[in-house]
């Protein structure tokens, strides 16, 4: 086949060419040019698109012999990724930019891209695997647990998956280390990238405050009694403890988290962790990696990532307009349940889908 | 093998040179040294000088060798605006044309953030070319204030030929000195330097055969320039640095073997270009050629030069597509951090923003054969079918 290896230039991307290269495919590197100054150079060990990353990809592209290019995806990104990022944030909520990277700029802008090209699928160094089930491919976990990353490729529907490859998905992160080192990648050692990736100072509310214009307001307690003070609703996630600065401590001395926040009254509500507890969890922006489920069935869900997988109840509804929502009755009440994240539902290793958490209940 | 035609970008160097500098590589000496093997260097480099000074209408005294045409600009551009204001501190204004090569272009941005220059653009007409006229006018807005003058012989991204002696002219006219960047005309035009009154004169050795990573600067033994490199004082005090003898004794051998086979060779390039050209449009996809071009036209179009824009497509995703069906070319401008950028030559000539990005510079060179071109025109117009489907024109 005909495939356009995505490459960031980090160690996993690199491995993914050069095992799809071995598998016998076409291969073409690509790199997605998504900082809107292209020529920044690299601030620290975060970033993945600076000049450096771009170099370090070429030179593993030109050792492996296959062609490379940088595909511009700047505008796509900024529309697509950072605006909606902003967005949600701007109205309370905690967006995961990762689910929606892959989901409008991997496996929408570049795949269709390369599809136009006359590509036949993308390969990226996620850590997930793909597996041919009796109603197609099918998204499972990576047999690295610390590594895996199918949570933020919960959002790829059927078609997507038919064009993907995930070659390092039966790996582990130091057998991948091991092997770019073994075929003399100068990546090999290169450090993991972290946080979100247009973010290079990993400063997030520092960015956000840059952005979206916040008023002070104040910080309530579960009964309305004015505890702190916040420059500025937005950036505040449900089940943050640090950094409330609270002026008036509990009665009781326990510690305090986000419960909710409040943009239209401009107020960050803490409580204490036992009403953190949700069990309930409804979701909108559904995707089903395959076949929807019929009904109400039991699933794991994961809500954020790298979290833990909890049992849980689903049923699939209908919204006002018609739209598909997902209904998610947790076993366990769970504490740090933030709108804005993604729930996505496993059937043993295998995800069955994903949604946008909209409203959580106790 | 895939089909190169990108010699503009870089071309074969000629056998007879590679045999030439293999066997100089060979041999100790310091051109700079006075022992016999130094003054064997020596003679190498002085009779290397002497040829490319003949070959190129030039006297030997003014032909300075550098590392190639990008610091032969800089040296040029730089030292001669240093040099000027030294003499006169009012003369901080540099006229260039807005169609330069990069080594000019940002070499005068350079001088404009750092140095404290003031940049007036001559504007390029709509085929590239830079009118004596636009250079006068340029030049009158204050003309006591100008450092200097540089504007390009040839255009390397759509071909397009100055009249080099008139925009001479018009700078003696008021008495500034005048650059002329050479680089893709040398060995592809007839270039006599003191016929074309310029004062300097940049020329490259990988663009016409010749070795990368040497070129020259042809400066008038009366025109002071303040240099880039300090050191051993090589190159009458201008360039420093031991000369890299196989080098220039490559760059002299191949100039003088170009300009030496330019009139036979020129009509050849054009007809191949042409057929590009005629090629190219005859595919009905709406393709244009950039810059003047007449067909068998071998003075205001670079002969080897073929400049097609290609409406609805973006040139990475054609130059992807032909490199793959086996053609190498190039958009012809450059990249930022790999990311393609639309050309400031064609937005220079009009061209907006969109249709500056579906370039595509097809240039053919000394072993470029019609195969090569039939080659390359049978895969051209299945990539710009996929390229306009991927831009989503289609």
């Amino acid at each position: 086949m005909r495939v356009v290896a995505a490459m960031s230039g980090g160690v996993d991307s690199a491995v993914c060419a050069a095992r799809m290269l071995e598998a016998g495919h076409d291969v073409v590197g690509v790199h997605l040019a998504l900082a809107q100054k292209a020529s920044v150079l690299r601030e620290s060990a975060r970033g993945c698109c600076t000049i450096e990353d771009a170099g370090d990809a070429r030179r593993v592209a030109d050792r492996l012999g296959i062609p490379f290019y940088v595909w511009d995806l700047a505008r796509q990104f900024r529309d697509e990724v950072i605006d909606d990022f902003v967005a949600e944030y701007a109205a309370g909520r905690t967006p995961n930019p990762c689910l929606r990277c892959n989901e409008r700029i991997k496996f929408h802008a570049l795949l269709d891209k390369a599809l136009a090209l006359g590509f036949d699928a993308v390969a990226t160094g996620h850590y997930a695997r793909i597996v041919d089930g009796p109603a197609g491919r099918e998204l499972h976990r990576a047999v690295d647990a610390a590594k895996d990353q199918s949570y933020v490729l919960g959002v790829l529907d059927a078609d997507q998956l038919s064009r993907s490859f995930f070659p390092l998905g039966d790996s582990t992160k130091d057998e991948v280390r091991a092997e770019a080192a073994s075929r003399g990648f100068a990546v090999a050692r290169k450090p993991d990238s972290h946080d979100i990736c247009f973010i290079p100072d990993g400063d997030t509310l520092g960015w956000l405050r840059d952005r979206v214009p916040g008023e002070p307001g104040d910080i309530v307690d579960e009964a309305g009694a004015v505890v702190g003070r916040h420059a500025g609703a937005v950036g505040y996630t449900v089940g943050q403890r640090r950094g409330l600065h609270l002026s008036r401590p509990a009665p009781d001395g326990k510690p305090r988290y986000v419960e909710s926040v409040d943009v239209t009254r401009n107020v960050v509500v803490v409580a204490p962790a036992d009403l953190l507890g949700i069990r309930v969890i409804e979701a909108d922006h559904v995707r089903w990696c395959g076949e929807p489920p019929t009904g109400q069935e039991r699933f794991g869900v994961q809500i954020r990532a790298h979290g833990a997988e909890l049992p849980a109840t689903v049923a699939v509804t209908a919204g006002a307009g018609g739209e598909r929502r997902l209904l998610v009755t947790l076993d366990e009440p769970q504490r740090g349940v933030a709108p804005g994240q993604s729930v996505v539902l496993y059937a043993g290793t295998r995800v069955v889908g994903s949604g946008t958490i909209s409203a959580t209940a106790r | 093998m895939p089909v190169y035609l990108d010699h503009a970008a870089t071309t074969v160097v000629y056998d007879h040179v590679v045999e030439a500098m293999a066997l100089q590589q060979r041999r100790v000496g310091n051109p700079s040294s006075l022992h016999s093997a130094g003054r064997a260097a020596r003679r190498i480099v002085e009779e290397s000088r002497e040829r490319l000074a003949a070959t190129l209408g030039a006297r030997p005294s003014e032909v300075i060798f550098t590392s190639g045409g990008t610091e032969a600009d800089n040296l040029a551009i730089a030292g001669i605006f240093r040099s000027r204001r030294d003499e006169d501190p009012r003369r901080t204004r540099i006229v260039a044309s807005a169609v330069e090569h990069h080594a000019v272009l940002d070499c005068v941005e350079a001088l404009a953030a750092r140095d404290g220059a003031t940049v007036t653009w001559v504007p390029s007409d709509a085929d590239g070319q830079i009118r004596a006229t636009a250079v006068r006018e340029a030049i009158e807005l204050d003309p006591a204030a100008v450092a200097l003058v540089t504007v390009m012989w040839a255009n390397n991204e759509v071909g397009t030929v100055n009249d080099v002696p008139a925009i001479a002219e018009v700078a003696h006219a008021f008495g500034i000195p005048f650059h002329v960047d050479a680089v893709q005309a040398v060995g592809h035009l007839p270039v006599d330097m003191a016929a074309s009154g310029a004062d300097a004169l940049s020329l490259s050795g990988h663009k016409v055969g010749g070795p990368g990573g040497t070129g020259a600067l042809v400066l008038r033994r009366d025109r002071p320039v303040v240099p880039l490199t300090y050191g051993g004082g090589q190159e009458r005090q201008v360039r420093s640095g031991t000369i890299d003898t196989a080098g220039v004794l490559g760059l002299s051998l191949a100039v003088e073997y170009a300009v030496a086979h330019l009139e036979v060779e020129a009509v050849r390039l054009a007809r191949l270009r042409d057929a590009i050209i005629t090629g190219a449009l005859a595919l009905d996809r709406g393709i244009t050629p950039g810059g003047v071009w007449t067909v068998g036209d071998v003075s205001h179009r670079l002969p080897g030069n073929a400049h097609l824009v290609v409406p609805g497509c973006e040139g990475d995703s054609l130059l992807y597509l032909l490199d793959a069906a086996g053609s190498e070319c190039s958009t012809g401008s450059a990249c930022q951090a790999g990311v393609p950028q639309p050309s400031h030559v064609l937005l220079a000539m009009g061209l907006d923003e969109t249709a500056a990005r579906g370039a595509l510079r097809v240039t053919c060179g000394h072993t470029t054969t019609p195969d090569d071109v039939a080659a390359f025109l049978a895969a051209l117009p299945a990539a710009v079918d996929r390229a306009r489907r991927a831009a989503g024109t289609a």
